[in-house]
């Protein structure tokens, strides 16, 4: 049987395509390689109820995936490293179904407009390959609004100065504020600063047949127990609620099936472990910035730039203990940001230019608390301080965090490609990140960091610390308790801790310097078209979420004319 | 009872549990019930369905039905995963794809074994020297010992939920959640 569409993966990016693509009558096939947690398998109108607060399952045990075991990946800086320095869990996003959206604590910004025109706005860097997108915010614009109602997100229209134009409100106000962001929002804008309520993909008030989230603090890296969280649930449900779309999980996708210059299926490996092979129209690929390369690669396609351009945001993490308890284990687990370090302001560019940069952005800066409890006595040193340090609480129940989230310039050697030796399960080569940041990253955050001590000390802070991931070379994180800390050891330590992945397939309008057009679909194979964030061409300073999901029904409602 | 240790393995790694989150006027360790914990999660595949992910969507602690004592089915692919990072991959073919891998039970074997048979016996101070000679084990032992105290109590350890009463910590509170007063307000 051959369907109009197979989408590979099920998370924001394939689930957004499957939505739009039925609604417009299409049949589709959604091929997860992951457990589906998330809706009743004997009736997907219903939710599973395998979600729970639960940070065993979910933070120690690799409940949503993958494995590393099952599915490594490799790591290395650059080629120096040898083949690679590690091999484990590299930015494990979930596999599962509802993909990274499971875990994720659902802040969904949308970029602004001059976020799709770096290149033409401040011009190039040297060894980076800073370019506009073949899309802008205005075209993007009314795609940001429909999945903004399709996902559910909770916001407030004009909070945030920096924004780009609206259409309309945000389909419903933004939640309960955390103490601790009361505190530090406060202070931020003493400092002049400009925080504002993050809008975010959790529900403040019923919407579309879920409930009001009831701030159970179990949220990132959680999946959510009663679906507050609408990304993806809500599309998923959707398509498979006209009955025209087929979800088959556990489902892992080995290669695309070629003719020429036209895709004609996939082979797939099902949970029984027995090969076969589907047909389609058309090919949605929505693996992730890491996975959709590792399709392409797998499939022996070989355009050059498949797999190069990665970019993962540079994190600077500025922690301060304070004298009081901030229950940030309440309630969502961001609710406030700024954008202040995504401008280039006199500052800014006076950092750069003694830096020998044309310019720096910095990303956006969430307010965040701390941890869960097994997390947290990881951190401290066993022995008798181990209880009095977990009752005062100072690295969970009274820290609080800046993290920015910086903007991660695109350079060709920052890639994906297939491990030459390293196996999943399977049998089939994992992939492998080559990733060093350019310059520009440690400058911004060297840059804007310091300006959130002062607004840690101004809360109250009895202790502050600034540390990086990756942990820039030669410098060690401090920890207030000695050498507790276990997480900055190694070779780990270089591996970029935030999820967002963005680049490997970068989308352009020139197939010399693109993989895919301004609608995700293929220079050389038309009927391919890639739906998430491998497409992005910079990868701004904001999560990616909500805009590969607006590229993604923009992508889908251009197949569907 | 332990489950998969012998009992004198299971005395040394309640004395060695014991020197990590030590007993005061609140609950250790031993108390909570960590031996236990690390016990069962080595013994996971004794029991079925095996006890490495607790069900949904509550424990019935703040209402709700009792999801968390109800393990979840593995796939073959997960039990493979757990079987390989419990048991090791013992010389078969099917979990040395990337070479072998070396599983907790013998890591706590071996372990147990270097902190030597005596441990039990030795003063406090003793017992910390032989824990920092074998750290590469001891690193592995405190990670699962914080597991085993602030984890759900399903899991074998955290028993009656002391350790959570102990840093103020409700634990899984769905379906009840926190009032937007109790997020907002100090």
């Amino acid at each position: 049987m051959t369907v109009d569409a197979i989408i590979v993966g099920s998370g924001p990016g394939g689930a957004t395509a499957a939505d739009v693509l039925t609604r417009a009558g299409w049949t589709v096939t959604i091929i997860e390689k992951g457990r589906n947690h998330l809706l009743d398998p004997e009736n997907p109108s219903r939710l599973a109820q395998d979600y729970s607060n639960d940070e065993i399952k979910f933070l120690h045990r690799h409940f949503l995936g993958p494995d590393p075991l099952i599915e490594p990946r490799t790591f290395r800086v650059s080629e120096d490293d040898g083949e690679r320095s590690y091999t484990g869990a590299v930015n494990s996003i979930p596999s599962t179904v509802g993909g990274g959206g499971t875990h994720a604590d659902g802040k969904v910004p949308r970029f602004r407009p001059e976020d799709f025109r770096l290149h033409s706005t401040y011009g190039p860097i040297d060894d980076a390959a800073v370019a506009d997108w073949p899309v802008d915010y205005d075209e993007l614009e009314p795609y940001y609004a429909e999945v903004e109602r399709l996902i559910g997100v909770a916001g407030s229209a004009g909070a945030n100065p920096f924004a780009g134009w609206r259409s309309g409100p945000y389909p419903m106000p933004s939640g309960a504020p955390m103490y601790g962001a009361v505190l530090s929002s406060a202070a931020a804008e003493s400092q002049g600063l400009h925080p504002y309520a993050a809008p975010t993909a959790a529900n403040s008030v019923p919407y579309d047949g879920r409930p009001a989230c009831n701030n159970c603090g179990h949220c990132a890296y959680f999946g959510c127990p009663i679906h507050a969280k609408g990304d993806p649930v809500a599309m998923l449900q959707h398509a498979l609620g006209t009955g025209q779309a087929e979800l088959l999980s556990e489902t892992f996708v080995s290669r695309l099936r070629t003719n020429g210059r036209e895709a004609t299926g996939v082979d797939v490996i099902g949970p029984d472990g027995v090969e076969r092979t589907l047909g389609a129209r058309f090919i949605v690929v929505a693996g992730g910035a890491i996975e959709t390369p590792r399709l392409l690669l797998l499939s022996g396609i070989e355009h050059p730039l498949v797999g190069r351009h990665l970019m993962m945001h540079f994190q600077t993490m500025n922690v301060g203990i304070m004298p009081q308890r901030l229950h940030a284990h309440r309630g969502r687990s961001v609710t406030h940001v700024h954008d202040d370090c995504m401008l280039v302001d006199d500052d800014a560019r006076d950092a750069a230019r003694a830096a020998g940069l044309p310019w720096i952005r910095g990303g956006l800066v969430e307010h965040g608390g701390g941890g869960h409890p097994v997390m947290e006595g990881q951190f401290y040193p066993w022995g008798p301080s181990h209880k009095k340090l977990m009752a005062e609480s100072p690295l969970r129940d009274r820290l609080w965090a800046f993290i920015m989230q910086g903007e991660d310039l695109p350079q060709a050697t920052n890639r994906v490609d297939l491990d030459p030796t390293v196996r999943d399960a399977r049998g089939f080569p994992v992939a492998r990140i080559t990733f060093k940041p350019h310059r520009h990253e440690l400058v911004a955050s060297a840059h804007h960091g310091p300006r959130h001590i002062r607004v840690l000390e101004d809360m109250g802070a009895t202790w502050t610390a600034t540390t990086t991931s990756p942990l820039v070379a030669g410098a060690t994180a401090r920890s207030p308790f000695g050498d507790g800390a276990t997480n900055y050891r190694g070779p780990i330590s270089a591996i970029p801790a935030s999820r967002h992945v963005m680049g490997t397939t970068r989308m352009g309008t020139d197939p010399a310097t693109s993989v895919v057009d301004a609608y995700g679909r293929m220079h050389d194979l038309p009927n391919v078209v890639v739906a998430d964030s491998s497409v992005f061409v910079t990868s701004a300073g904001y999560g990616p979420t909500l805009t590969l999901v607006a590229l993604a029904a923009r992508a889908a409602a251009a197949l569907v004319g | 009872m332990p489950i998969w240790l012998n009992d004198d393995e299971f005395r040394t790694l309640s004395a060695a549990c014991g020197r990590l989150i030590p007993t005061d006027d609140t609950a250790g360790a031993v108390e909570a019930g960590v031996p236990q914990y690390i016990d069962g999660m080595l013994g996971a595949f004794l029991v079925d369905p095996p006890l490495i992910w607790a069900g949904g969507p509550s424990s019935g602690r703040f209402g709700g039905t009792d999801g968390f004592s109800r393990f979840h089915r593995l796939t073959a692919l997960d039990e493979l995963a757990w079987r390989m990072r419990i048991e090791g991959s013992l010389g078969m073919a099917e979990r040395e794809f990337n070479g072998p891998v070396v599983g907790w039970q013998q890591i706590y074997r071996d372990g147990l074994a270097a902190l030597g048979s005596d441990f039990g016996e030795l003063s406090g101070e003793e017992q910390d020297a032989r824990l920092r000679a074998g750290e590469e084990f001891t690193t592995v032992l405190y990670e699962h010992c914080c597991e085993g105290m602030y984890g759900a109590p399903e899991y074998g350890g955290n028993r009656d939920t002391v350790a959570w009463a102990a840093i103020d910590f409700l634990g899984d509170v769905q379906p009840r959640g926190f009032t937007d007063a109790e997020v907002s307000e100090p």
